[in-house]
């Protein structure tokens, strides 16, 4: 199992979001958490990320028990073995399209790869769009960028959270194309968490949160 | 830090309107503070090597600090004339190992006239780099920067005037170069020297002789004539001296002794009202920048909170964000710093131009002080304290919650 969630209760400052008797979900494969807006689909990518402590229960990711690392492990664990990409894409703005990859490299503690860089964004088709900066790009090529930046250190696990909510129905399709194709091509288990229900005919698995459980 | 200062450089470039005001703010205050230092230093400096080897003056009553400034500096008018024959008395105290008499009055282009004897030549360890040493009276020795200035060498003559100013003129009594000295860095570059004798012709007093002066008292001839003298430099023979000799020149009525140790010091205490003003509003400066930095990443705080998220999302420990933050205000500091340190240098430099042409003050930029390390250190330092805080609060903050702020 690449995620292997039991009896988790989540949510912040003690108040909980988020109840879960059981998740698991296996290598490779793509997994949608369709609900509504607050039912905790965000709670739950930040707790499978690592970035937030469970209130109770356990989560182990790529058989790893995030409860037992530290900060700094859980930090660079998530670098090295999850890739995230989110509705808004969050590219830094200071940073040309190159420089966002190595930083996201540089900071899971692997070595900087320009070939693997040129490589994956050509794969996306914006190998031109190496040295520009993010506000020399159009949506969808950001979009791109932010795919490329949860793929570059070929993660285990790509989470995206609301990918395709401020996109048009092409864009749509075309985003979770491109999120299949990459983590088809990196091995990789993509879990999507969203409200569009536009996308649900395209996952073999969905788990409904909130009102739709 | 691998990470974190070249994200923190392309921080500050993102805005470069912020940057460069913050730099420009440090850099103002490091260089005023540098400028300030470079000047003290060489002042110091200098007054420390014209006054080497003088434990005394012996002058006319008056201001100290003023017979200091116009007979070992140079820079004032004296405080008046003493006989010979009473000073003669006094300088002749076995505790006395030299006393070098100067008859000042006139100048040449603002370069100050000084008769002497050979033995002011030897109290700075001068030589000659042309010519010879004064025989008889109206010959002149110029010193260096003398002969570089106003083009005076040996075999020419000039005419001196009254004071320290282009006054009027003694056009009756030329003098003649015969001899040019090697630069020592000291007060004697800045003079024209010749017999005591010379400065009595000039200005009418008896029939000066030309004696050649020997022994401990280079003033002998000038007693001869019973004239005047302006003052007369005293090394001690013995450091006990100290202790009662003065004592002993201030009991006459005419006399004052004054220590150039002591009046310089006197004048640095003067100073220092105005050092510590000009001082102040450099610090006034580097404060304003350290704010000016707390200010421009507390704002960049704000606007970057998802970026800081993100750096934490992609692998980044707590401490790597705390870093970039950091990084951006010692990369502000060591620009402000290098800025200013420049500033420092290039006014320095352009002082020292324009301070030139009236033979006050050589003061240069080329050279680098102890103090500077000093001065860079406090305003990284500053710079650095200013992104404490914001560098604090960006360690703290929760990924969840700066993403669900941005």
């Amino acid at each position: 199992m690449v995620v292997d969630i039991r009896e988790l209760n989540a949510g912040y400052r003690s108040k909980s979001v988020l109840s879960l008797v059981s998740l698991q979900i296996a290598k490779g494969e793509h997994t949608l958490l369709l609900g509504p807006s607050g039912c905790g689909k965000t709670t739950l990518l930040n707790v499978i990320s690592g970035v937030m402590a469970p209130l109770g229960g356990r989560v182990s990711v790529n058989g790893v028990a995030l409860e037992r690392l530290t900060t700094g492990e859980c930090d660079r664990f998530r670098g090295n073995n999850i890739g995230l990409v989110m509705q808004r894409l969050h590219l830094i703005a200071a940073l040309t399209v190159s420089k966002n990859l190595r930083l996201a490299q540089r900071l899971a503690g692997v070595p900087v790869d320009d070939a693997r860089i040129l490589a994956v964004l050509e794969a996306l088709a914006i190998g031109a769009k190496l040295h520009q900066y993010p506000r020399e790009l159009s949506q969808g090529e950001a979009q791109r960028v932010a795919i490329a930046r949860a793929v570059i250190n070929r993660p285990a696990l790509i989470l995206a959270d609301e990918p395709t909510s401020a996109l048009d129905d092409a864009n749509c399709a075309a985003a979770i194309d491109l999120l299949f194709a990459q983590a088809n091509a990196n091995y990789a288990t993509l879990i999507v968490a969203t409200h569009d229900e536009r996308i649900k005919q395209r996952f073999a698995r969905v788990v409904l949160l909130g009102t739709h459980s | 830090m691998a990470t974190a200062l070249p994200l923190a450089l392309a921080y500050l470039r993102e805005r470069p309107l912020g940057t460069l005001l913050n730099i420009l703010l440090s850099g103002i205050g490091v260089g005023t503070i540098v400028a300030l230092a470079l000047t003290l230093s060489q002042l110091e400096q200098r007054m420390e090597r014209d006054a080497s080897g003088i434990d005394l003056v012996i002058g006319a009553k008056g201001s100290p600090l003023q017979l200091i400034l116009s007979t070992v500096f140079h820079i004032d008018i004296p405080t008046g004339n003493i006989a010979v024959a009473e000073a003669e008395r006094i300088v002749a105290a076995p505790v006395v190992k030299r006393a070098i008499p100067l008859a000042l009055g006139d100048s040449y282009r603002s370069y100050r006239i000084v008769g002497t004897s050979p033995s002011y030549v030897d109290l700075y360890r001068a030589s000659l780099q042309a010519g010879r040493l004064w025989n008889v009276p109206l010959e002149a020795v110029v010193g260096a920067e003398v002969a570089r200035i106003t083009g005076l060498s040996a075999g020419k003559s000039f005419v001196g005037s009254h004071g320290l100013t282009d006054g009027g003129g003694h056009a009756d009594h030329p003098y003649v170069v015969v001899g040019v000295l090697n630069a020592t860095g000291s007060v004697i570059d800045r003079v024209i020297l010749t017999q005591v004798e010379s400065v009595w012709k000039v200005h009418g007093h008896g029939d000066a002789t030309g004696t050649a002066h020997s022994g401990k008292n280079d003033a002998s001839a000038a007693q001869a004539n019973d004239d005047a003298m302006t003052a007369y430099l005293i090394q001690y023979a013995t450091p006990l001296a100290a202790a009662s000799f003065p004592r002993l020149v201030n009991a006459s009525s005419r006399l004052q002794a004054a220590s150039p140790a002591m009046e310089t010091a006197r004048l640095f205490n003067l100073l220092g009202v105005g050092i510590a003003a000009v001082k102040g509003f450099a610090v006034i400066m580097m404060l304003c920048a350290a704010l000016g930095i707390f200010v421009g990443l507390m704002s960049a705080l704000n606007e970057r909170q998802a970026d800081l998220a993100l750096l934490r999302l992609l692998g980044a420990s707590r401490a790597t964000v705390f870093l970039t933050v950091i990084a951006q205000s010692f990369a502000l500091g060591v620009a402000g710093v290098i800025l200013g340190t420049l500033i420092g240098h290039v006014g320095a430099e352009f002082m020292g131009k324009a301070l030139e042409s009236n033979h006050r003050m050589a003061l240069t930029g080329l050279m680098l002080i102890p103090e500077e390390l000093w001065v860079a250190a406090g305003a990284l330092g500053l710079a650095v304290l200013a992104g404490l805080f914001p560098a604090w609060r960006a360690y703290r903050n929760s990924v969840p919650e700066l993403l669900s702020r941005a």
